[in-house]
């Protein structure tokens, strides 16, 4: 009877539980059939603060409800914490209605399956697909698939470069890494604590964009058409050192970059001048100009390849909008999604946030400096590469990333990394994807 | 063997008794479910925040949870024991990155607890007799384990930061070491772990340890210096071998604290963990959480339960026999 009364106890635990989670499941978000539509939109840190993008979006949200009668719930997330929130909405069902997404992540969200596939009726809905750029809608999604998620704010890295400390070093502006290097050394002065570029390097997801560009300019693939890795080519190999090699081989870097563990740092250094030059993306501007640097203060050119290399000069960069499939609002939120890359929006946000058109025919909105504009417009549209569109995606940004921050430690704190080091550091990363697809 | 019994009373007997006297001693039905009725809640809470989660996590590891299914677990193919054999296979990437982190978590554990252990025995032992100020040295002391984590292990972050942090700053004041070494990455990571760690835990060893020293009767103390023992003597034979049911649950304890510790590599390193400091717990976390690979992590999980739990087992089965033989 004991034994029997426990079993009775425990019998009725778990089914309080599932009546519990059954009452959950239906209280996460509110029936659509009145006319009272409230979306949930996460939205990704694009401001210079987490309250800047919530100041800049509100205003924008509210012509939208004027204009539909719907509701919009904002919340704003910061990078650190994104992917892990997009994790636990899909795998828990919790989810809000629109979500934004790093855009190297699409084809690793897709892949989840929990994203609405923007099918031809769908597109049509948010304006047809015509009026994005064409690289940029590629981002969207695997090919030959019903793209996931649509561009929302470009990006794309440069160089970024001080015109004083240039002048005054009698150096041009690089065309070629060979160039960068040689202007990063005379500008270096290791005594005075003043340096030729700052890296990122502890950040994992800047490194593997930096890994991706250097072995681009080597015509060096990270996934073969199979989608299986191919981490270790010689391409990928010396690209990778060659950036290492900033550090270790030119010592145009303070090696206590290698604990600087988000682009935010790197920039940081540019602007307030203790460094000349800092390649990054060109939301680097609102951090700038908050740090006190004008806009004519700093010049902009490509990333350099080096000499007889492919001119690729950055990944494409950016934000994608993603809606979820289970959401009860699809109609409300495709409206959203317009309004979001309709182009009068479009011009509204770039400013704040410093993005790049994803519109065709859009003219660069973040900067009044006309030369950087066309600059970085030119990046985008002819010089950069997408990521590989693979489900393994996800795992390439973590696995190379990380290996890259322990290769820069390993170089900051008195060690030499070879080829060989490089290429066993790439193949662990290989093996770890290889492993768990 | 109550319900056989209740069926054996004649019938015509029982009605008027329970008519007549209705409280709990009469009412077996109640007097049965009351015990049960009363520790139902402890038993719902452990089951909805221990057992089905640890079932959950078991069911895991033997599943293919990656990115392609966690939309829809149900639709997860069985995975066998793949995952296990994964984690296990030293010659892989993954087994052997598993293996690493195991090792410097062992080495982790065993010099964090017995520092803390050192450290909160010599000051409970100096704190022992009673002075002026004792209360206030007592409550400094237990400032770390006031301290929120969190601000307490971003405090250190900052300041073993290697150009802006006030422990290089002191190093170079004292003209001590050569040039501004790294404190977060390389292989200073695990030092500063393990000093960050202690500096977090010794507080509770000493809290554990003082509790014990107030049980000790002082005339013992008493006797053994008429008889000519020394401070170590005494120590040693009156103090350590009364304080033993102590200190047996206190470094259990410390132990599976500082071998499970996801907080302070989380807090300190960041995404930026050096592999000096890759933690078991946080090794598993970035297993499943960077490759989208839950089946793998939960494998990994499932490893280190059963190895805590064996640790466990032949901690006690030990410590047992010895304390019965004593």
């Amino acid at each position: 009877m004991r034994l029997r009364s426990f079993v009775a106890a425990v019998a009725a635990t778990a089914l309080g539980v599932s009546l519990a989670a059954c009452g959950g499941s239906d209280s996460g978000s509110d029936g659509g059939t009145g006319g009272d539509q409230t979306l949930t939109y996460w939205a990704s840190n694009q401001g210079t603060s987490l309250d800047n993008d919530k100041q800049v979006l509100t205003p924008v949200l509210e012509q939208f409800t004027k204009d539909t009668g719907i509701k919009v719930n904002l919340e704003v997330i910061g990078w650190n914490d994104l992917q892990t929130r997009i994790q636990t909405a899909i795998t828990s069902g919790q989810a809000p209605d629109v979500v934004n997404i790093g855009n190297t992540w699409a084809a690793s969200l897709q892949a989840t399956g929990a994203f609405l596939p923007f099918d031809n009726d769908a597109l049509t809905a948010i304006g047809g697909k015509d009026k994005f750029v064409p690289t940029a809608l590629a981002t969207g999604g695997k090919a030959g698939e019903d793209i996931t998620s649509v561009p929302l704010y470009g990006l794309a890295y440069g160089l970024y470069y001080n015109k004083a400390m240039f002048a005054a070093a009698k150096v041009e502006p690089p065309k070629t890494w060979e160039e960068m290097v040689t202007a990063a050394q005379k500008l270096t002065n290791p005594a005075k604590n003043q340096w030729g570029m700052a890296l990122a390097a502890g950040s994992y997801t800047e490194n593997v964009h930096f890994a991706f560009i250097n072995g681009a300019q080597n015509k060096s693939e990270w996934f073969g058409a199979d989608g299986k890795p191919t981490f270790t080519s010689d391409g990928n190999v010396q690209g990778v050192l060659r950036y290492l090699d900033l550090m270790q081989k030119d010592k145009v870097a303070n090696p206590s970059n290698a604990q600087y563990d988000n682009g935010t740092k790197s920039v940081n250094d540019f602007a307030t001048k203790k460094v000349a030059m800092v390649i990054n993306q060109n939301n680097a501007d609102s951090s700038i100009v908050a740090n006190g640097m004008k806009a004519g203060e700093y010049g902009v050119v490509p990333f350099p390849a080096p000499a007889g290399g492919e001119q690729v000069a950055s990944h494409v960069a950016g934000i994608n909008l993603s809606v979820f499939k289970n959401t009860k609002h699809k109609d409300a939120a495709l409206k959203f999604v317009k309004y979001m890359t309709d182009a009068t929006t479009q011009t509204t946000l770039g400013k704040p946030f410093s993005s790049l058109p994803v519109l065709k025919d859009a003219k660069p909105v973040f900067t009044t400096d006309a030369a950087e504009a066309a600059i970085f417009s030119d990046i985008y549209n002819t010089k950069s590469k997408p990521l590989p569109l693979v489900p393994a995606e996800d795992q390439f940004e973590s696995t190379v990333g990380k290996a890259m921050n322990g290769l820069f430690a390993k170089i900051a704190t008195g060690g030499t990394v070879s080829a060989d080091e490089v290429k066993a550091a790439l193949q662990t990363a290989q093996d770890q994807v290889a492993a768990s697809s | 063997m109550s319900v056989a019994t209740h069926e054996a009373t004649p019938a015509a007997t029982k009605p008027p008794a329970r008519k007549s006297k209705p409280g709990i001693e009469h009412r077996p039905g109640l007097r049965r479910w009351l015990p049960y009725a009363l520790v139902a809640p402890a038993v719902l809470m452990e089951l909805v925040i221990h057992i089905l989660p640890m079932l959950v996590g078991i069911w895991m590891s033997f599943v293919k949870l990656t990115k392609f299914f966690i939309a829809n677990w149900s639709a997860a193919p069985s995975a066998g024991i793949n995952n296990y054999k994964v984690a296990l296979d030293f010659d892989n990437a993954v087994g052997e990155g598993l293996l690493k982190s195991f090792g410097v978590t062992v080495v982790f554990s065993l010099v964090t607890v017995a520092l803390s252990w050192v450290l909160g025995m010599a000051a409970a032992v100096a704190l022992q007799p009673a002075f002026k100020g004792r209360a206030i040295v007592r409550t400094l002391f237990l400032v770390p384990y006031a301290l929120p984590a969190y601000a307490g292990i971003l405090t250190w972050n900052f300041m073993l930061q290697r150009d802006t942090g006030a422990v290089n700053h002191v190093l170079t004041q004292l003209h001590l070491g050569d040039g501004k070494p790294f404190w977060l990455i390389g292989s200073n990571a695990l030092i500063s772990l393990i000093t960050v760690a202690t500096w977090k835990l010794w507080t509770f060893a000493f809290l554990t340890l003082m509790a014990g020293l107030t049980s000790i009767p002082r005339d013992l103390y008493e006797a053994a210096s008429v008889d000519g023992a020394g401070n170590l003597r005494q120590w040693r034979n009156i103090t350590l071998p009364s304080l033993r049911p102590v200190n047996l649950v206190l470094v259990l304890v410390l132990f599976l604290w500082t071998f499970s510790d996801f907080n302070t590599p989380y807090v300190l390193f960041g995404t930026a963990q050096p592999p000096a400091g890759d933690l078991i717990a946080f090794h598993i976390y970035n297993a499943s959480f960077l490759t989208w690979n839950f089946g793998s992590g939960a494998a990994m999980s499932v490893l280190l339960l059963i190895f805590l739990m064996i640790v466990t087992g032949i901690y006690l089965i030990v410590t047992g026999r010895k304390s019965r033989r004593g």
